[in-house]
């Protein structure tokens, strides 16, 4: 039983669900996650990436804290492994696109305008341009920016937050939401860290404990080519854990897949319909 | 800033219900927002009017409850209080919590004003 998807008005609550008052106004307790809409896209995108046994990566950081970099240097060292694609977000121009395009992997650029953030809706219409048959990993670069990605689900498996020890080691205090989130923390350009005398990744990590977050920490550069391997590791993990789950999902239920693929999420209208008609 | 958006979905939730429901009007709409959701209660006050202006959650006030930041110790057993970006125990310090409250982000109700009742009304 949850609170975001109304799963939680049943027909023995559903009279305190509707009441009607005697001036003609009915006052209807809903319960539902404000960005039930996104996170229905979010599940659909979801299920696309599990059916075909993807493994999506949602990279988020600041603006240059090294993001297109890591992809780069990843694709370089991956690409005669797995299979890859990116899915670029930025407020303006394909540069980034441009900058993967280089190393010979399929990227689409998602420019958002004016919006600080990529949503679900963003993600699915970006899909419509990347097979993801045959695909082992799918990286979505979110917009550079600390605070509104953090909100939206985009159906990614993993959050990777990346931290560059050019900025303040003191963000993950700054932005708690944005590093709650992580799966995975990156401390990037390390090799800096020699003449960077203000920047603890001993004080980072406690800002990020103190968030409850257990996620790993791990330090590289991306330029420098170091530290580079257990990052490599941790995708080639989540690889091997999406493949796995294709399989048995593939053995258990062969019929249900495809069902669950094309079927969009039962809204809240429908199920104040079923709500009615039960109560 | 976000808020615009999350304001935009939300007045799609409740736009969908109001048509569900016949209804000729939105009177009162009550969120739960938590301070580690990523939204800023005074951001959405603001962006509200904006957004809802034309649609049917026009003239409709906007009630927002913020929770407070509590914690669970999974190490002490604790309950707490915390604060949102030093989610330690309170009693004990540890690290090891789990967010009880904090995080909501919900539509918990609506009130409307329905065509229906209009309609029993006039047969009166």
């Amino acid at each position: 039983m949850c609170n975001t998807c109304g799963c939680n008005v049943t027909p023995g609550n559903a009279q305190l669900a509707q009441q009607k008052d005697a001036n003609g106004e009915s006052a209807l307790t809903l319960l539902e996650n404000l960005l039930s809409a996104n996170d229905r896209t979010a599940a659909h995108n979801r299920a696309h990436f599990d059916e075909h046994g993807v493994l999506a990566v949602n990279l988020m950081s600041s603006p240059g804290a090294g993001k297109t970099a890591l992809l780069e240097a990843t694709i370089d060292a991956l690409k005669n492994e797995f299979r890859l694609a990116v899915i670029e977000g930025d407020l303006e121009t394909e540069n980034d696109a441009a900058r993967i395009r280089r190393h010979g992997v399929l990227a689409h650029q998602i420019t958002t305008g004016s919006a600080c953030h990529l949503d679900a809706h963003m993600v699915h219409t970006a899909l419509h341009h990347v097979p993801l048959a045959g695909l082992d990993i799918l990286f979505i670069e979110n917009v550079g920016n600390l605070v509104c990605p953090a909100s939206f689900d985009l159906g990614q498996h993993r959050n990777v937050v990346l931290l560059s020890v050019t900025e303040g080691d003191d963000k993950p205090a700054k932005y708690p939401v944005m590093f709650r989130a992580a799966d995975l923390l990156l401390l990037t350009k390390t090799d800096l860290l020699p003449v960077l005398d203000d920047f603890s990744p001993e004080r980072a990590e406690g800002f990020l404990r103190a968030l409850a977050n257990p996620a790993p920490i791990l330090r590289l550069s991306a330029r420098k080519n170091l530290g580079l391997d257990g990052w490599l590791d941790w995708l080639r993990t989540g690889v091997r854990a999406r493949k796995q789950q294709a399989a048995v999902r593939q053995a258990q239920s062969p019929l249900a897949r495809p069902a669950m693929a094309s079927k969009p999420a039962m809204d809240s209208v429908q199920r104040f319909q079923r709500v009615d008609h039960s109560a | 800033m976000h808020e615009l958006s999350v304001c935009q979905g939300l007045l799609d939730q409740v736009a969908g219900i109001a048509r569900q429901h016949q209804a000729t009007g939105v009177k009162l709409i009550r969120l739960r927002i938590g301070p580690l959701s990523g939204v800023e209660p005074q951001l959405l006050e603001r962006a509200f009017p904006l957004a809802s202006a034309g649609t049917i959650a026009e003239h409709a006030a906007l009630a927002i409850e913020t929770l407070a930041v509590r914690v669970r110790c999974e190490t002490c057993g604790a309950e707490t209080d915390a604060a949102a970006n030093r989610l330690l125990c309170g009693a004990c310090g540890d690290w090891h919590t789990k967010l009880v409250s904090g995080d909501e982000l919900l539509l918990v109700s609506v009130e409307l004003t329905t065509v229906a009742w209009q309609e029993v009304s006039s047969a009166h």
